[in-house]
């Protein structure tokens, strides 16, 4: 990363700028109803996490630079300029208390997309230096090692060696000409192996022909997070070279948010390209899997479980229905919270909140909205298809002392699998 | 007397050609300054249509989501009482369609007075109303500054004004219709350097989030 001034931050901040933005910025009328939709106001109370509010420093960039009467009132000096120190008191609401989860920009009335511009406001931040260490460092080690967390290619054919031994099944890696190239996330590979393994055998069982890449396998993009779209670009274009090298038809993008956003939604833009394949969601897949009859299961799991809709996924990422095929394919109880799909809410660490030790306090006071949820229903488990939410939402728990095991839906499949007997 | 009907011939005279040219130069201008940044393409693969997605989100986010109408219940109510009485006293009182008629030479039919005093009188306490959460919400208050109490200033003025010009309120009626019609200019000033111009970027800016989560296959 070059060096972060404000004059950089500035020039981000005027990058972003469209018309979608400047409309946004036109229509607010400080209704405050954005701030009923945020979790990180409704469990603080706190009027500064209203989420237009956390928007300031680009509104300034836009009305004094983009509209003609903003214009002449920065020259008469009656407005407020985007200093240091406006960013620094803006970092804690931009990073902290927003996870992009992107609730308000269902509910305001309107129609500011105000996710979408805490993501371009956080080009600006970053540029100027005013982004999270713990955000910072993910980035770092993502483009410097490959993984936000270090993993490097030997840790992953560690589990690949691990998972092979106990399914019996090969893990193809670099294999050229097949239709699928699988990608995982960091927490995937070091806490969530079972993921590698249901994947195996559910290929095997539905006939799917698959790899994984040596040198693309980490599907998190920590420049999504932050905010850098050099960083971001850098990450996307990893697995696109190893994509179109692989030469595979499609590339599944894993159990986890923000990763799908990246690959499926901003990649494309951040290379100034079409891909030569397609992005699928591993749900996307399942499900496809699932009702052309080639993956089968067996078995129902007879606990009252819910499904925690990971917000990039389905809320911005239009994956709504394959979860809820896939679970009542093994699942005789599963009962929908009462804020679902596209309206759901988040885990509380998304956004790169997770990854930013200096916001475990505020995540831990929002995850009470998940928490009521949760009460609401009275659930024996609770099935996501994150694993970032997954970490998040079992700190969570622990937190408030509730004891519900929370599963991967992809692993949860593979556990009904009708295995072929060879 | 006289200085009245000078002060009326004024406002329906030049005053009102001047607030009239502002209003029209001035909304041209911030609707042509966002037009103009333009997009930048969008190279990802859609899942669902933009354009049927777009427009019907600029309909469907008239209705407020219901998670957020349960937990502010006043400010939804107060906002479609107080829009929807506005736009009835401004566009379906006869005085106000003959206005029309002779400036743009279109018309469509009125309701009766006595109902647009009604709805009027309906709009200013909601307005009042709205004024006061404004201040005691917490997230309203926070977020509030100069423009927001100017914005409802001049969004009221010509309410009361209109509704002390009915009832003949103040004498002579001229100075009243005067004043009546010299807040309609003020409003008319101030619209295109405010927020008010929501009034007309709100379709804009639901058709882009529509059209945004449309691509993606969700109906925002």
């Amino acid at each position: 990363m070059s060096e972060a001034t404000l004059e950089r931050g500035m020039n981000a901040f005027r990058e972003q700028m469209s018309a979608p933005v400047a409309a946004f910025f036109s229509s607010c009328v400080n209704c405050g109803m954005c701030a009923e939709a945020c979790l990180f106001y409704t469990e603080t109370g706190d009027p500064k996490y209203t989420p237009i509010h956390k928007l300031e420093p680009l509104r300034r960039v836009w009305e004094q630079e983009y509209t003609l009467w903003g214009r002449i009132k920065s020259k008469l000096g009656l407005t407020e300029p985007v200093t240091d120190a406006l960013l620094e008191e803006w970092e804690m609401l931009i990073y902290d208390g927003c996870t992009m989860c992107g609730r308000c920009s269902m509910v305001c009335p309107v129609g500011n997309d105000i996710s979408h511009m805490i993501r371009l406001a956080r080009e600006g931040m970053v540029a100027a230096g005013y982004a999270p260490e713990g955000v910072k460092g993910a980035s770092r080690r993502a483009v410097t090692l490959g993984s936000p967390m270090g993993v490097k290619y030997p840790a992953l054919a560690a589990q690949i060696k691990h998972v092979e031994a106990d399914t019996g099944l090969s893990i193809p890696v670099d294999q050229e000409g097949v239709d699928y190239m699988a990608l995982l996330s960091s927490m995937e590979i070091i806490n969530f192996p079972e993921y590698l393994e249901a994947l195996a055998r559910i290929f095997k069982q539905a006939g799917v022909t698959w790899t994984l890449s040596s040198e693309a396998f980490e599907a998190t993009n920590s420049g999504i997070q932050i905010g850098s779209s050099d960083i971001a670009r850098e990450l996307v274009n990893r697995v696109v070279v190893a994509a179109e090298k692989l030469k595979v038809k499609y590339v599944i993008s894993p159990e986890c948010g923000h990763a799908y956003t990246a690959i499926r939604w901003e990649g494309p833009n951040l290379i100034g390209r079409p891909y030569n394949f397609k992005v699928v969601h591993i749900l996307e897949l399942l499900d496809e899997l699932r009702s052309s009859g080639r993956m089968k299961t067996e078995g129902m799991e007879d606990a009252r479980l819910t499904f925690h809709d990971p917000c990039q996924i389905v809320r911005k990422g239009g994956v709504l229905e394959p979860p809820r095929n896939l679970l009542n394919m093994v699942a005789s109880n599963f009962v929908d919270m009462n804020d679902s799909r596209e309206m759901n809410w988040c885990c509380g660490g998304g956004g790169g909140v997770s990854a930013n030790e200096r916001a475990e306090e505020l995540r831990l006071k929002a995850f009470k909205r998940k928490k009521t949820q949760l009460d609401e229903l009275n659930v024996e488990t609770l099935v996501t298809a994150c694993a970032n939410c997954r970490l998040v939402i079992e700190e969570g728990l622990e937190a408030y002392h509730m004891e519900i095991p929370v599963v991967g839906l992809t692993e949860m499949i593979a556990d009904h699998l009708v295995e072929d007997k060879e | 007397m006289s200085e009245s009907i000078d002060f009326l011939l004024w406002v329906r005279g030049p005053g009102f050609d001047i607030a009239l040219v502002i209003f029209v130069v001035g909304v041209l201008i911030r609707l042509l300054e966002i037009l103009v940044i333009g997009r930048k393409p969008d190279y990802s693969e859609p899942r669902g249509a933009e354009l049927g997605a777009g427009l019907l989100t600029v309909v469907t986010r008239t209705a407020p989501e219901p998670g957020v109408f349960k937990r502010s219940p006043f400010t939804v109510v107060g906002g479609y009482i107080w829009h929807i009485g506005f736009l009835i006293s401004l566009f379906l009182f006869v005085p106000h369609i003959e206005l029309i008629h002779a400036t743009l030479g279109v018309r469509w039919p009125g309701i009766a007075s006595n109902l647009v005093d009604a709805v009027a009188a309906v709009t200013i306490v909601t307005l009042i109303a709205m004024l006061f959460s404004r201040l005691n919400h917490p997230v309203k208050r926070f977020l509030s500054g100069p423009e927001d109490y100017l914005t409802w200033l001049v969004t009221f003025l010509p309410m009361l004004t209109g509704y002390v010009a009915y009832h003949r309120m103040i004498d002579p009626y001229t100075l009243a219709l005067g004043l009546h019609i010299l807040s309609v200019e003020l409003l008319m000033v101030v619209f295109p350097f405010t927020k008010l111009m929501h009034a007309f970027t709100f379709a804009l800016a639901r058709w882009y989030n529509g059209d945004m989560a449309g691509r993606r296959g969700v109906q925002s």
